[in-house]
């Protein structure tokens, strides 16, 4: 194992330290929980404050999309481990303004215990927060069951709706249920060629046998649904389109956004060698595309592989896209 | 009637933390397999930080388990970070007031951590969790003390049921967490929490059986 590391157990303190000194003049880690990120405008007066949280190793997810008109804070956990309650609850703190804090997170186990209990802690200090809580894999499980699947890449654009939504200066529930719309618009694929390590473990997760691929890997290298020879990038991406659109249900003429991330170790040419087969299978859809987001979005580790994820569109979903933002990960 | 001191017995803690981190590659290895690989980690982790603040303090028991518990649920997070943290807190307020813990106030204690465990989490008995260890142990240990045995062949009881329950995990399919994504591929592998829980199970066991006393001692 070859790393940029310190000491394993300090992975995530070294990161964050790390990113707190090149991104001062958007945010600040908190003095008195290190592991919540703030910008450094927040709390912003009148507005709804958005948080979210979650492992670390997703970076630039999730601290990297702090910023103007998008995330205010971010709790963070352990290396694809959830933060605690108690850090949740410090964000909240951080961004509320009295107008009440939506946190916008993923469908895990572990985030969904500690948010529920950081839920309670905030009433009892009168903040009130609202939860959307992202389900976008479609492999994680089948359509009849949505409400089981993972939340991955598709967050970004839950941020990105929910954030611009606030900035408007929306109420709490108006936020809730803009960001919740984006997230039912939103489906996610995964295809893992290689698995990634915990430095504290010392060797990889998981095991990806020479040529052959993980169709419908989760972001901390969850199984797929299968596990196939390794084909052209051809025909994997447009397996990856086919399999998103045809879970999506979408009438020809859809609008959509298409978001296509790098998991951490794939050079950003083959996600462009992806989306030219992904993009073809779009239009032969008859689908159009209004923006289309290539690169390291929302990783895992050293993972070798990519995410597709396709966001269907209105007129409001348009216009907080294109609302302008200032966060560490370039949207 | 025989009974664990509370006062002093903060060593029991330290014993079951030195545990978790002793065996922290292996609880790590078996979640690897079906999970991602933190659980020997973030255990040692936790435990770690509330060893050093246990250790030499002779802390009571329950002053031990409240601080254990305080940490995993305020610094260490994932699942396990409040599913423990629950149990512990529970354990410690369910034997705050009492000097000499009985059999029957040992077992409302692990009956509190259940109850704690299952106000935040999902699972039943039989979807491959820490549950698996945990509520059969409490069972046998009730059956025992029901059969009017004594405290400390409860608390071999406990022990058999919990390791017996962690073994029963193997062929379980998970329904919860991040292996229960696996479905039938999840079957065939220990349950790492289950795997976890034995092992603190065993060692609260074993710490009370040699501290019990047929003495009533004050708390201070």
């Amino acid at each position: 194992m070859q790393r940029f590391i310190n000491d394993p157990d300090e992975v995530v303190e070294d990161t964050l330290r790390g990113f707190a000194k090149a991104h001062g003049d958007i945010l600040r880690q908190s003095s008195e929980n290190p592991r919540v990120v703030a910008a450094v405008s927040a709390p912003i007066a009148g507005k709804v404050g958005v948080i979210t949280g979650g492992g670390s190793g997703h970076e630039p997810a999730f601290i990297g999309y702090i910023g103007r008109n998008m995330l205010d804070a971010v709790a963070v956990g352990e290396l694809f481990s959830s933060p605690t309650a108690k850090s949740f609850l410090d964000a909240a703190r951080a961004v509320n303004s009295g107008n009440g804090v939506v946190c916008l997170y993923g469908n895990y186990a572990g985030d969904n215990m500690n948010v529920k209990m950081a839920i309670k802690l905030a009433a009892k200090e009168g903040i009130e927060i609202a939860t959307v809580v992202a389900n976008d894999d479609v492999c994680s499980a089948p359509p009849s069951e949505r409400a089981k699947r993972r939340g991955v890449a598709g967050e970004i654009f839950m941020w990105k709706c929910g954030g611009a939504k606030a900035a408007e200066g929306a109420s709490l529930q108006e936020v809730r249920a803009t960001a919740q719309k984006a997230i039912d618009h939103c489906r996610s694929i995964g295809v893992g060629l290689g698995p990634c390590t915990l430095p504290a473990v010392g060797h990889p997760n998981f095991v990806i046998e020479p040529g052959t691929m993980e169709v419908g890997i989760g972001h901390h290298g969850e199984p797929g649904v299968r596990i196939e020879p390794l084909r052209t990038a051809a025909e994997i991406g447009k397996d990856m389109a086919s399999t998103v659109l045809d879970d999506h249900g979408l009438a020809a003429g859809s609008e959509i956004a298409v978001l296509i991330s790098g998991l951490g170790a794939t050079p950003l040419n083959e996600l462009y060698i992806l989306n030219d087969a992904i993009e073809s299978e779009i239009a032969r859809r008859g689908l159009k595309i209004y923006r289309t987001y290539i690169g390291n979005y929302f990783t895992s580790l050293e993972m070798v592989g990519a995410t597709l994820t396709v966001m269907a569109l209105d007129d409001e979903l348009k216009r907080l896209l294109d609302m302008d933002v200032d966060c560490p990960a370039i949207l | 009637m025989q009974h664990l001191p509370n006062r002093s017995s903060g060593d029991i803690v330290l014993a079951i933390a030195e545990k978790i981190i002793e065996n922290r590659a292996y609880l790590s290895e078996i979640d690897g397999k079906i999970g991602d690989g933190d659980h020997g980690v973030n255990m040692a982790k936790g435990f770690g930080i509330a060893a050093e603040r246990i250790r030499g303090k002779d802390l009571s028991l329950s002053a031990a388990f409240d601080l254990l518990g305080t940490v995993l649920m305020t610094e260490i997070g994932g699942s396990m970070g409040p599913l423990y943290g629950m149990m512990f807190t529970e354990f410690a307020e369910a034997i705050d007031d009492v000097a000499a813990i009985d059999a029957a106030t040992f077992a409302k204690m692990l009956t509190a951590g259940l109850a704690g465990i299952q106000a935040i989490g999902s699972a039943k008995v039989g979807d491959k969790t820490l549950l698996d260890a945990l509520v059969p142990a409490i069972t046998a240990f009730e059956a025992a003390i029901s059969a009017g045995r004594p405290f400390d062949q409860a608390l071999d009881a406990l022990v058999v049921a919990a390791e017996a329950g962690r073994d029963s995990t193997k062929d379980m399919v998970a329904k919860i967490g991040r292996a229960s994504r696996l479905g039938a591929r999840s079957v065939g592998v220990l349950d790492a929490g289950a795997t976890s829980c034995a092992l603190i199970l065993r060692d609260l066991a074993l710490g009370t059986k040699a501290r019990l006393t047929a003495d009533v001692e004050p708390v201070r």
